[in-house]
């Protein structure tokens, strides 16, 4: 049982740091690069493209033993793209001004690889509860790698965040980080973190491995 | 293995494939008409506010408004204009007394399709308060159509006879000038082509001063505009 706990543990972590989808796996650039201009923009993309994945890899993962493998994609993107519908109707529902902003971004959470790509990896191969633990932890990943990029964006090309103002009159805004080229300058810096931190972290361990081999 | 007692291997048949993408599209289709039905009412009624508020946002006092559209050559109050029909809507303040038509345009801005609606005094033949519903202009410097408080002030009391002109900032010197925003000439002079545009293509319709439609008893703001 413990070991079981650790499992689904193991893959719900992996989505957030170690397989992260966007800084490891750099996948679902389109949505990234295209609407984390703001904070909110971000969150509502990563909640959007949160509730697609867990709910389409429970049900995938439900249905794996009936759903024939010869048609097996065309019923994840019947699944998927529900879902998507579902959580496009809503957000035009509640927070229309939020729609408005995402725009065609919501319907394409269908062509979103990440999606996918977890359905066809993982959700149709594993057993429910760890299908779950794995998408939750992917699209946790996704909406903090969301959130990162559209925070960072926003303070620096808006001077606010959230729409609250951070600082005084005299901050001149770094406008060009709230326009296209700002995400892909915020994501080279974020890769470019990310990729340093595991080369050091390798180089450490080779480090604790050489010392153990002369220690002995 | 597999919760059906089939392996693997046994390739499926035909009718299994066809009826396992039928019952997906089925639930499916169920699904979603289900999340369109319960949510279109908070959608319609969303839009209907919204267009209100714009309304009263761009003429100033008005409390009642209802759609008018150009039938057998008269201006005439409906209930709900038709599909695809060009509507303005007239604006009526508490004694019912005609305000101003706050007029729908749209046209191509600096990257896509600017959507406005301005108020527009018959009398006075001015431009009373100008609201962007709708752009995608280059954040920073193009939204500032809307963002700008200066820019959105000009069109307080702004003639248009014989057109409105936008002159660079600072140069307004008559009526129906209005300062261009700086860096953001071409959305600012969009938002005025789309103001003569939609201008010249009512002014034949719309009736002399004093004779605009009344207010129809059943159209008042009682949340039955979206409807």
């Amino acid at each position: 049982m413990k070991k079981r706990d650790n499992q689904s543990y193991d893959e719900f972590i992996k989505g957030i740091w170690r397989d992260n989808p966007v800084f490891a796996q750099v996948l679902g650039m389109c949505p990234m690069l295209a609407v984390t201009n703001s904070a909110v923009n971000a969150i509502a993309m990563g909640g959007a493209t949160f509730f697609v994945l867990v709910g389409s890899s429970f049900l995938v993962s439900s249905f794996r033993n009936w759903i024939p493998k010869q048609v097996r994609i065309s019923c994840f993107i019947i699944i998927i793209a529900t879902f998507v519908t579902i959580a496009d109707y809503t957000l035009l529902a509640l927070v229309p001004k939020v729609h408005k902003e995402l725009g065609a971004f919501i319907p394409l959470i269908v062509a979103n690889c990440l999606i996918l790509g977890r359905q066809e990896a993982f959700a149709s191969r594993y057993p429910t509860r760890l299908a779950v633990m794995d998408a939750l932890g992917m699209a946790t990943g996704f909406l903090i790698a969301l959130f990162s990029l559209g925070a960072v964006r926003e303070i620096l090309g808006d001077g606010a965040l959230f729409g609250v103002k951070l600082f005084s009159e005299n901050f001149d805004p770094w406008i060009i980080m709230i326009l296209p080229p700002g995400g892909f300058l915020t994501l080279g810096v974020i890769l470019l973190f990310f990729n340093w931190f595991k080369y050091k972290k390798d180089e450490f361990l080779e480090d604790v491995a050489e010392a153990e081999r002369s220690g002995n | 293995m597999n919760a059906d007692g089939r392996t693997e291997t046994a390739a499926p048949s035909s009718l299994r494939l066809v009826l396992t993408l039928a019952i997906a599209g089925l639930i499916s289709g169920i699904a979603i008409i289900g999340i369109y039905e319960t949510t279109l009412p908070t959608i319609t009624a969303n839009k209907a506010r919204e267009l209100r508020e714009a309304v009263f946002k761009v003429l100033p006092g008005v409390t009642q408004m209802q759609p008018l559209v150009y039938r057998d050559e008269q201006l005439i109050a409906v209930q709900e204009p038709g599909k695809d029909e060009p509507v303005v809507y007239g604006g009526y303040d508490e004694q019912r007394n005609f305000v101003g038509y706050a007029m729908p345009g749209a046209g191509p801005g600096f990257q896509d399709t600017i959507a406005l609606l301005y108020g527009f005094d018959p009398e006075e033949r001015q431009v009373i308060g100008m609201e962007v519903l709708e752009s995608r202009e280059t954040p920073g410097l193009g939204d500032k159509i809307y963002k700008d408080a200066v820019f959105v002030g000009g069109f307080s009391a702004l003639s248009t006879d014989p057109e409105i002109v936008a002159v660079k900032k600072g140069t307004k010197s008559a009526a129906n000038e209005i300062d261009a925003i700086t860096g953001a000439t071409i959305s600012s002079k969009a938002v005025v082509r789309i103001i003569n545009e939609t201008q010249a293509a009512w002014s034949e319709r719309l009736p002399p001063p004093g004779a605009e439609p009344p207010i129809v008893e059943a159209a008042p703001a009682a949340g039955g505009a979206g409807q």
